[in-house]
């Protein structure tokens, strides 16, 4: 069932991760409602949204770049999908794959904040400007350290090919357990995903108090829908890719499924409790803490994986 | 240069769940410029206090506005108490002042709250206003009403506390004392607020006392204005606190001042429940005539001095009444401490004099779809009109 038609579309396809995706969106905001002594919403409620947001009406501001404004929302899903594509195949055929997907993963993933400036600016509001640029200083920002974190890893492993992470960690361990380069590199992708997936305290394009939604200010029914697919598939893929990258990987058969799924969720866990214990900083603090102090970080992995750490 | 952008904030704006208009004009991040404007909800509070009588102003002034709901009913019985030269009774001087203060600890920990939703910190939000509902469950044992207690008269007040409730209203005060105490360091030691409050916003005295601000927005820039201690109300002559102020004038000292206060109400709460323990008698003092003249009161609202002015002519009710809450006040500060600051900074900034827009709301004027902008000049002119126009008609 490698290359079928049901491989793409279903499983490890479109399906199972917009499935588990939305349901990673309603954990968190379950868990961050208890956090933050709420009861919050059913687990199922992400579902419920999309399923409503699918059928409400586009409402086109007046200003609008018309074939911009719908089509980058089907970029970004598509950059996406795809990313999770090659990123969830690995583990059915660890050599199936060509020698750097994980390059093509990489840029891939950079589609989706390029979707959400292109969606931004093509609106004509003020507000989703001011939260495009925002965006794209945190792309500026962010973007250096994931690959230098990622590449530390590659270093260790000595291939650019996903399935090779896999075979190298199964033989000696996770990477972040056995070599202490990677437990930077660890760190610093930590935080870089958590600036990905624009929660708090890096939720600054979005900022729904200052710039009421930022980027997607002007999105209303399926265009949203499908930015809030976007979110979501980003939950479980960007979780899982550190799991994948630097925690032994993931595989979808016997108890490998369960340990890889909890091993998942506690990243997923440790995202939320960030989350819920830091206010919004700002922009400029944004800039100056992801090319200082994670720069440093990934630095400092990538030395101790040069003389190898 | 960079091109200039002007960004509205309001009058949907979902920051501050009340109709104002904030226009931010920015340069890229950074604010050059505020202006403001109100008027989008003006509800004629003062002219509908002329149609009604002394005491049902009272209630009717209680509801300019949710949070201070026992504020405006406090300074309008201080005017109207200074009108008729009333003495209210000792028990129900310390009633008021408990009631006032059970006001100033609520509304602060709403700010609290709502300062952390504004630095997108919503589990401040949500655990301060977790913490806020102890207080409202004595309000409503102690008024029958959660909001709008509608404790005062003219002459004193409505209810009196019963003895058996002191013991656990005392209980609440000092679990809320704890988690105070534990907000309070957690949020002060967290390095991501500090760099988020610390130096933004600052507002220096002279700036202060220059556009007349009140309350905790003054009294963080370390000028020591307090209605309470400079011209004493209710009891609060009687018992003994301080007047917190801080010296930087930045969000972090609004924070503080704020924060501080709240243990400081809590003091002057306790002091006031051990009183009424010796202090019995009546509680309130009917008033029956009302002379004409003048009258003035103010309090310390949560906000700063609520002022209230009533002109009688021995009728049933004013023929003049004037409300100035806080906010009105307060809120040109802004022109200070914004220009300068960025679009996220600004959000927090117009938030920390604590704005109550539903008290400040004035007339605005609109003719033919277009607003028109009356400066000093134009109502100083538009009143000589006037004057000339009632000369001319009543000359001969």
């Amino acid at each position: 069932m490698n290359n079928t038609l049901f491989s793409f579309l279903v499983f490890p396809g479109f399906l199972f991760i917009a499935v588990i995706g939305l349901l990673f969106m309603g954990i968190d905001r379950k868990l961050s409602a208890r956090f933050q002594w709420r009861m919050g919403p059913p687990l199922w409620q992400p579902f419920v949204d999309f399923m409503k947001l699918l059928s409400k009406e586009v409402v086109l501001p007046k200003n609008v770049n018309k074939p911009m404004f719908f089509l980058s929302p089907l970029m970004g899903l598509s950059g996406v999908i795809v990313a999770s594509l090659l990123l969830f195949r690995a583990p059915l055929n660890p050599q199936g794959a060509f020698i750097g997907d994980l390059v093509v993963f990489i840029y891939l993933l950079l589609l989706i904040p390029l979707s959400v400036i292109l969606g931004a600016s093509s609106s004509g509001n003020p507000l989703s400007s001011v939260g495009g640029s925002r965006e794209i200083k945190m792309v500026l920002s962010y973007e250096l350290p994931f690959i230098l974190a990622i590449f530390t890893a590659v270093l260790k492993v000595g291939s650019l090919r996903m399935g090779d992470f896999l075979l190298y960690q199964s033989q000696r361990g996770a990477l972040f357990l056995t070599s202490p380069s990677c437990v930077f590199a660890f760190v610093a992708a930590f935080l870089v995903i958590h600036a990905k997936l624009a929660l708090a305290p890096f939720d600054i394009p979005e900022a729904e108090t200052e710039i009421m939604g930022g980027t997607l200010i002007e999105y209303s029914g399926p265009l949203l829908a499908l930015f809030y697919l976007v979110r979501a598939i980003l939950y479980f893929t960007l979780t899982a890719f550190l799991v994948f990258i630097f925690w032994g990987g993931i595989t979808f058969t016997g108890w490998g499924a369960v340990l890889s799924l909890l091993k998942i969720l506690l990243v997923l866990f440790l995202v939320i409790v960030v989350k819920n214990i830091n206010p919004r900083i700002r922009i400029d603090q944004a800039v100056r803490f992801f090319w200082t102090r994670v720069f440093v970080l990934s630095i400092i992995g990538m030395g101790l994986a040069i003389i190898g750490w | 240069m960079a091109r200039k952008t002007v960004i509205p904030i309001g009058p949907f704006h979902p920051l501050q769940e009340e109709p104002e208009h904030f226009t931010l004009t920015v340069e890229g991040e950074r604010v050059v410029d505020v202006d403001m404007e109100l008027g989008y909800n003006h509800r004629g509070i003062e002219k509908l206090a002329e149609a009604k009588s002394w005491q049902q102003i009272t209630f009717l002034v209680a509801r300019i506005c949710g949070i201070c709901s026992t504020s405006h009913p406090i300074a309008y019985c201080n005017a109207v108490e200074d009108l008729c030269k009333v003495e209210i009774p000792e028990r129900a001087k310390y009633i008021r002042t408990i009631v006032g203060e059970l006001e100033r600890i609520h509304s602060h920990l709403l700010w609290l709250g709502l300062a952390g939703h504004f630095l997108g910190y919503n589990t401040v939000w949500m655990w301060a206003w977790k913490w806020r509902e102890p207080v409202l469950d004595i309000f409503e044992a102690l008024t029958g009403n959660r909001n709008h207690y509608d404790m005062l008269l003219p002459g004193g007040v409505r209810r009196d506390i019963d003895e058996k409730n002191i013991p656990w209203i005392k209980k609440e005060m000092d679990e809320i004392k704890k988690k105070l105490d534990m907000i309070t360091k957690a949020v002060l030691d967290d390095p991501v607020i500090l760099s988020r409050l610390k130096g933004v916003g600052v507002l220096p005295p002279e700036e202060a006392k220059n556009y007349g601000a009140v309350g905790p927005t003054v009294r963080a820039s370390g000028v020591k204005i307090d209605v309470r201690k400079d011209d004493p109300y209710a009891a609060y002559d009687k018992v003994d606190w301080d007047v917190i102020t801080c010296e930087n004038g930045d969000l972090l000292d609004k924070v503080v001042v704020r924060i501080l206060e709240t243990f400081e109400s809590i003091k002057i709460m306790e002091k006031c429940l051990d009183a009424l323990k010796e202090v019995k008698g009546e509680i309130i003092t009917p008033i029956r005539e009302f002379p004409p003249g003048e009258g003035i009161g103010h309090h310390e609202a949560p906000r700063g001095e609520t002022f209230h002015y009533v002109k009688s002519d021995g009728g049933a009710g004013p023929i003049r009444h004037k409300v100035r809450a806080p906010t009105y006040v307060n809120l040109p500060t802004c022109k200070v401490t914004a220009p300068g600051c960025q679009i996220a900074d600004a959000v927090i900034i117009l938030a920390a004099i604590d704005p109550c827009y539903c008290c400040t709301e004035r007339v605005g004027i609109v003719r033919d779809k277009k607003k028109e902008w009356l400066t000093q000049q134009d109502l100083v002119k538009l009143s000589w009109e006037k004057t000339e126009r009632l000369r001319s008609k009543y000359a001969r």
